[in-house]
């Protein structure tokens, strides 16, 4: 036991304690208080256990760069399988509420008996980049042995296992400054833009306003005014709790505030957490300093800790970090922190500084204050497992050595000004001497720095070191440099022995800067010794990068709302709901959601699709087709515009006639199809596939605005604005005729491939006799708002005729027993209209359409290339694998010559026998030829037939 | 995220309204039969992808519509200008 | 070089690790040397190691702008599988894999490669079918991938969310065992060392600034920051930065460079088993031997050199991964970095000779290269030594893109219809 609560001070209600547990065990500390003070101040030194060596760890700062003291905070479940654990919080940044729950993490079975702290003893043989050296023999053992062992050792926290039943918000802002930390510097700049009329938007990760201020009494008032100055101005935002994560391009700044961890689970109402996504004028980085820890044996010891955490703990938080306490510095803010915590009641016995030289004012201060003074002097060693019982010093670190004995031991090793989002945004970096640190330099962006974080404010002067002198040589000590990840002084010396010269090589042997707080504590130490060990000058060495986020933030907070039904927005049409309720499988096309089948009195898929099909050939058939992409395409050039995008000719197509409209890429492949109609010589109405309605359009806008600007043509997405319902089946007349006005229906006046204007079920239609079946068919188009009453009109006035509603996968049975393409599976993105069997398709007359030059290369031409033909298996029971391929020769050895694979295969109920269409080498050349389809085990034998039509080939059930 | 200015709306508008469109200036040949198959290589492939200033196009896609090109500096990713469609090559 | 094993890590601890020899040396170059390689990536590292080892081209420079390993190699998300679809790809990335086992004892450096396998996730009847039509081809190409029910996938990875009533549900799924990750600085490491063992010189911080030509055409060395080398025979292996370096021969490529992001999460306890790849959600998940999540986002739109990329292209991300993996939600993006990928037109890389005699390319590979890096090597120390590609990457030439025989991949699996 060592820290205890100061009887006087800090911002603390002493009025309102709060009771929670580390490790099941109760403690109480006070509203205002953060989980590290509070644990402090109830005599816990011990808080974690570090990554490989798993060493007893207390904590090293008091703000965003702890490494060591990191919990898993348990907010409870709501229900099973619903629970709200999180791994690796700092302490220090973790607010105190009634009720916490919170545990240490890395120790097994518990925090100070800990078996993974046999890595500690066996720390020799564990130096950087061990792992690239060993485990390499006997060669099985990698994979059964040690890659098992390795990976049981990973991480720190265990991952949450259960689901989150919190969400999380996101949102946008803009405004004329951003001003990111709200120290006082932070707070002068938003006042200033503030008064000037500006939208100002203060950020500032803490619980309140002020930053390093709170730790000094004296600039409490100066923050008070200041805060409530700002929150009388209305064009101010001000957001605590609120970390700006990274800085992007064109001052686009992400920021993510915490909602409700820092109330009791009982009270937070609302998102855990909000996204900011700030678009800002200027930007103003007032993120403050970093102070770093000195480097020397015994370091890592808990109760060993920064100056600056020390403070704050006394200041802010009434807490003394222990009964006596001595101050390793080498820069004077560590005089100074010891004057304030003199001030603030704890019992600070001795200053230590490697300087023979310090500022008279602060050594006469010090020692009036009854600290022991040892200038010249440095720490060597610092006894204690779990907490400090003394420390060793000596002159310059190498001479006589004298022992005290303390139970905390801070340390003032300097200021590393934080750079990280001027970093992100690519402003350059000096370096300063008198910091020891990289400045903020030239900005790309339109930022400018301010305060600590611009070098400028007083912190006083210092050295800037890459360790404390020592008796011992760098090898023999254990002089940690990044606490979190173990990394030492030697392993840094020892990188740059193996050969490890730039700063990022050095960084990813050692790990240094690597752990969850980013470096902030070790980048600028490891800079120093790697300069020391290579004898050259820090700048040469380089910085490693700085990248986002400044500090972890939860992938919610980046999810936002896209979660469930809202990670991707979900197309239904208007029948969708008819279909569902009707008990309708679905199945997901692109962004749709698409009825497959509508079982009947507990059928699986076969038998569904095998009575919707028979019905469709029958009798007839409706099927939802709202899905299909639709354009309106409207101009004076319509028809040259379509006859220059497709590979068929349009100009001929009479008003009223629909075609089949084939469309390639530039590069001469099958993109998309659909049949079209001309409604009047300057107006089309163009489907797309599925898929590709939005694909299609902005290619073809792209032509048109950029290539042929010429044309006067308009393009319109129609796809929301018709429900499509296509009534399929010889009585498809039938059911449609009393529906109908205006329209005659005759198979004279109305033929294949036509489209007629008129009304059906009293509002507007635009009627297609198309099929995608081989039957007698019509596609109803009427406006989206009428489809379903128009599709309920068409259902009751087919129930007589047996009507039978069918879904995708019969729609796609009926298509290819008549052979029809579907783009997408039978075609990929690498099948000319040749290869498709649909050169008749391409207008052989026309000069140039997109793709037509492309058709020319040599390999588009060249024999062998896959055509896509029909296979009949053997067996007519055997339904063929879609995506099985096919060789000549099954009994060749692997890797076999194969011919090509299976693109659609179903049983046809009409036939009473399989079906398949396959992409085969030279295909229809193999017309009655036997192929081969090698399955696991055994092998079908198929025929091919060069015609992909296996029903009414003559198409005479389509002119009736 | 790019903020993007739009000729035709003349706006700064961020990145998401927008959709690029790959290197400006390569213009459809007039007579693609006329190509032999090494320049049609060079007008469907090719593409100088510079390290620094870059023509490119792109469309206000959830905006106006409209196509239209800009210069940007790929190491900075900073926009130079921004330009209609049809004008010539700055 | 000093040999790495168990022993001589035993022994060098009571010496307190002080004789560990320079993994490589730093060299000045040579005024000329037989063959440059631009770019110390894995690719290009491997290439000369190969060169050296099984080539016997032993007087051989790797010339790289930044520290070796710095580019792609040390930026990716170190996935290895290759269960390509086309005979080509399949050839080229499995004879990577066979590489792959067994380069920790042939580099005698630990690549770490992990077999925990490849998951790869179908969310609807299209990748069925286009998952079936790999795995068959995979088999009868001698290329492990096999099927997995819903069932099976979560068995094997057991965070999944595979209800049915996800907004993408997990219909099945195609795992390749022998799939997994490595160790990505080892790799380059690794290479490196062994190479500059055999006689190869590395020379880090000396940007390449011209490619001198012959009268004849020929190549005959590289002008760098550090002054000429000569060398008849240059292999670029410079990934994102190829057409700048072809632009200095005279070349102009079917390339462009896009950023790329990957992240990584805070370290956790052992979560994640295996690799899990979702091509429809855009989900990309390892978890790293330390416990962090490793995480691959998509590129960003437009073309890039930058090596930072937008915010809400993680966002997708992360929104991605945690529909897959909902119990994800609380876990904490710990960094995020970006790289430059060179795509080609079809998405399938360039490796080969080109237009200019001595002058040879290994490029394209997009979000995909760091699995082929032991077979790229090797096929482009192949190349550069016979002055001819090996059969396995002569389909991957740049006629193709001349006369159209193009290797679509992506073309042949993410056609939505």
């Amino acid at each position: 036991m060592s820290g205890y609560r100061l009887p006087a001070g800090g911002r603390i209600n002493r009025a309102a304690p709060l009771d929670f547990t580390f490790d099941g065990r109760a403690h109480r500390g006070f509203a205002g208080d953060s989980l590290a003070s509070a644990l402090v101040a109830s005599g816990q030194m011990l808080f974690g256990r570090s990554f490989k060596y798993h060493r007893p760890r207390g904590i090293l700062g008091m703000g965003t760069e702890e490494p060591n003291a990191l919990v898993t905070v348990d907010r409870g479940e709501t229900g099973p399988g619903w629970g709200r654990a999180t791994p690796n919080l700092r302490a220090p940044s973790v607010a105190l509420y009634q009720g916490l729950d919170a545990q240490s993490q890395n120790r097994f079975p518990s925090l100070k008996f800990d078996l993974g702290a046999v890595n500690d003893r066996l720390g020799a043989l564990f130096p950087a980049g061990f792992y690239n050296k060993t485990f390499m023999w006997p060669r099985s053992a990698w994979e059964k042995l040690y890659e098992p062992a390795i990976r049981r050792m990973a991480g720190l926290g265990a991952s949450p296992a259960t689901r989150d039943p919190d969400h999380y918000d996101a949102t946008y802002a803009h405004c004329e400054v951003l001003v990111v930390g709200g120290g006082l510097a932070g707070i002068d700049a938003a006042l200033a833009a503030a008064q000037g009329g500006s939208r100002v938007i203060l950020i500032d990760e803490q619980e309140e306003l002020g930053g390093g201020a709170l730790s000094d009494q004296a600039l409490w008032g100066e923050v008070a005014d200041k805060a409530m100055a700002l929150r009388r101005l209305d064009n101010v935002t001000v957001l605590t709790r609120t970390t700006a994560f990274g800085y992007y391009h064109q001052n686009f700044v992400g920021a993510v505030e915490q909602l409700t961890d820092h109330l009791a689970p009982g009270e937070a109402k609302g998102a855990r957490e909000r996204l900011w996504r700030i678009r800002a004028g200027e930007v103003v980085l007032a993120q403050g300093a970093i102070e770093r820890p000195l480097v020397f044996d015994g370091n890592d010891v808990p109760g060993v800790m920064l100056s600056s955490a020390g403070r704050t703990l006394a200041v802010r938080y009434g807490v003394a970090v222990g009964r006596a306490v001595a101050v390793m510095a080498v820069h004077d803010s560590g005089w100074r922190d010891a004057l304030a915590l003199k001030a603030a009641g704890v019992n600070v016995v001795a200053l230590i500084d490697l300087r023979a030289q310090v500022a008279a004012d602060l050594v006469s201060a010090v020692r009036a204050a009854g600290i022991a003074v040892h200038l010249g002097h440095a720490v060597t060693g610092v006894s204690g497992r779990h907490g400090v019982s003394g420390i060793t010093f000596a002159a310059d670190g190498t001479g006589h050595s004298q022992q005290l004995a303390v139970d905390a031991l801070l340390m003032a090793g300097g200021w590393t000004p934080t750079v990280h989002l001027w970093s992100h945004a690519k402003g350059s970096l000096r370096w300063d001497a008198g910091w020891g640190a990289y400045l903020p330099d030239v900005p790309q962006e339109n930022c400018r720095a301010v305060g600590a974080g611009a070098g400028a404010w007083d912190l006083g002067s210092g050295l800037a070191l890459g360790t404390l002198p020592g008796p011992k040589p760098i090898w023999q000590t254990k002089a940690f440099v990044d606490f979190q990840n173990d990394v030492k002084a030697r392993d840094i010396d020892l990188a740059v022995r193996e050969g490890m010269r730039s700063i990022e090589h050095i960084k990813r042997y050692t790990t240094n800067g690597m752990a969850t707080d980013q470096g902030k504590t070790s980048n600028l130490n490891g800079l120093q010794i790697a300069s020391g060990s290579l004898g050259r000058a820090v700048t040469d060495i380089g910085l490693t990068t700085f990248r986002p986020p400044y500090t972890p933030q939860t992938f919610g907070a980046l999810m936002g709302h896209h979660k469930d039904a809202l990670f991707q927005p979900i197309r239904k049409t208007v029948i969708d709901g008819w279909a569902d309720a009707r008990g309708a499988v679905f199945e997901n096309v692109a962004q749709w959601r698409r009825a497959r089948y509508f079982p009947q009195g507990g059928e699986d898929m076969h038998a569904a699709v095998a009575r919707e099909c028979l019905a469709v050939r029958q009798n007839v058939g409706m099927f939802d087709a709202s899905t299909l992409g639709k354009i309106e395409v409207v101009g004076p050039d319509a028809a040259e515009f379509l006859n220059r995008m497709y590979t068929n000719p349009w100009k001929a197509l009479a008003p009223g006639r629909c075609r089949y409209g084939l469309l390639l890429r530039e590069d001469g492949f099958i993109t998309d199809d659909g049949v079209s109609a001309r409604l009047a010589p300057d107006r089309f109405h163009l489907t797309t596939t599925t898929g590709g309605a939005a694909r299609v359009l902005a290619m073809m806008e792209d032509y048109l605005q950029t290539e042929w600007s010429d044309l006067d043509v308009w393009l319109t997405s129609t796809t929301e604005q018709w429900a499509v319902i296509a009534v399929q089946g010889p009585l498809a007349r039938e059911v449609i005729a009393p529906l109908v006005e205006g329209i005659d229906l005759s198979r004279e006046a109305f033929p294949h491939m036509a489209i007629r204007e008129g009304r059906i079920c009293g509002v507007p239609t635009r009627l297609f006799r198309v099929s995608f079946t081989g039957e007698l068919g019509y596609e109803v188009n009427v406006p989206a708002e009428h489809g379903r009453m128009v599709w309920e009109a068409i259902h009751a006035a087919g129930q007589a005729h047996g009507i039978t509603p069918y879904g995708t996968e019969t729609m796609h049975v009926l298509r290819a027993e008549k052979g029809y393409v579907i783009v997408g599976q039978d075609t990929d993105g690498t099948l000319t209209p040749d290869d498709a069997g649909m050169a008749w398709a391409v207008g052989a007359k026309k000069p140039d359409f997109v793709g037509k030059r492309s058709l020319a290369r040599p390999d588009m031409t060249a024999p062998g290339r896959k055509q896509l033909v029909g296979l009949l298996t053997e067996d007519p029971n055997e339904v063929l694998e879609e995506g099985a391929q096919i060789v000549a020769d099954p009994a060749q050895p692997v890797p076999m010559t194969m011919l090509g694979h299976v693109t659609s295969s179903y049983h046809s109920a009409t036939l009473g026998r399989s079906i398949a269409m396959a992409v085969i080498a030279d295909g229809r050349a193999r017309d009655g030829q036997v192929i081969h389809v090698p399955m696991p085990g055994r092998t079908i034998r198929a025929r091919v037939t060069a015609s992909t039509v296996f029903y009414d080939a003559q198409g005479s059930r389509l002119d009736v | 995220m790019l903020l993007i200015r739009c000729p035709y709306c003349e706006e700064d508008r961020p990145e998401v309204e927008f959709v690029y469109g790959g290197e400006a200036h390569i213009a459809r040949p007039l007579d693609p039969a006329a190509l032999s198959d090494q320049d049609w290589e060079h007008y469907l492939y090719i593409r100088r992808n510079p390290r620094g200033r870059h023509h490119e196009r792109w469309r206000h896609t959830h905006g106006c519509g409209r196509f239209f090109n800009a210069v940007r500096d790929t190491v900075s990713d900073r926009f130079e200008q921004t330009y209609k469609a049809g004008e010539a090559r700055r | 070089m000093m040999r790495f094993s168990g022993l001589n890590l035993i022994a060098q601890a009571f010496s307190g690790h002080q004789s560990w020899p320079e993994q490589w040396p730093d060299k000045a170059p040579k005024a000329a040397y037989d063959v440059i390689i631009v770019g110390a990536g894995g690719h290009g590292l491997g290439a000369a190691y190969y060169l050296a080892a099984k080539y016997g081209v032993t007087n051989v420079a790797v010339i790289e702008k930044g520290w070796l390993g710095g580019g792609n190699t040390g930026r990716n998300t170190t996935i290895i599988r290759s269960n390509y679809l086309y005979d080509e790809s399949a050839h080229l990335y499995d004879h990577a894999v066979k590489l792959w086992d067994g380069l920790s004892q042939e580099l005698n450096y630990n690549v770490m490669y992990s077999k925990r396998g490849v998951l790869m996730l179908a969310h609807n009847v299209h990748d069925i079918q286009s998952f079936k039509r790999h795995i068959h081809a995979n088999r009868l190409n001698g290329v492990d991938n096999e099927w997995l029910s819903p069932e099976e996938c979560q068995a094997y990875c057991p965070p999944l969310d595979i209800s049915p009533n996800a907004r993408h549900p997990v219909l099945g799924g195609a795992l390749q065992r022998r799939g997994g990750t490595a160790r990505h600085d080892s790799v380059a490491w690794g290479y490196a060392r062994k190479a500059t063992a055999l006689g190869v010189d590395i020379i880090q911080n000396c940007a390449v600034t011209g490619i001198r030509r012959g009268a004849d055409g020929a190549v005959l060395g590289v002008e760098t920051e550090r002054g000429f080398i000569g060398a008849k025979k240059i292999g670029v292996s410079a990934a994102g930065n190829t057409s700048v370096v072809m632009n200095m021969a005279g070349l102009e490529f079917p390339l462009e460079s896009y950023p790329l992001q990957a992240l990584v999460s805070e370290p956790v306890k052992p979560i994640f088993p295996c690799v899990v790849m979702s091509n429809t959600v855009h989900a990309y998940i390892s978890q790293s031997d330390k416990g962090e999540l490793v995480i691959g986002a998509g590129t960003d739109q437009y073309t890039s050199y930058s090596q930072r990329g937008a915010l809400h292209i993680i966002e997708h991300t992360l929104a991605a991964i945690c529909e897959i993996f909902p119990i994800f939600t609380r876990m904490r993006m710990l960094r995020t970095w970006g790289g430059i990928v060179d795509v080609t037109p079809d998405r399938s890389p360039i490796l080969g000779k080109t237009p200019v005699p001595g002058l040879y390319v290994n490029c394209g590979w997009g979000t995909g290269g760091f699995k082929a890096t032991p077979g790229a090597a090797d096929l482009l120390a192949h190349t550069i030594a016979h002055d001819a590609p090996h059969a396995i990457n002569a389909p991957f030439n740049l006629d193709r893109f001349r006369n159209g025989r193009l290797i679509d991949e992506a073309a042949a699996a993410a056609v939505a219809h």
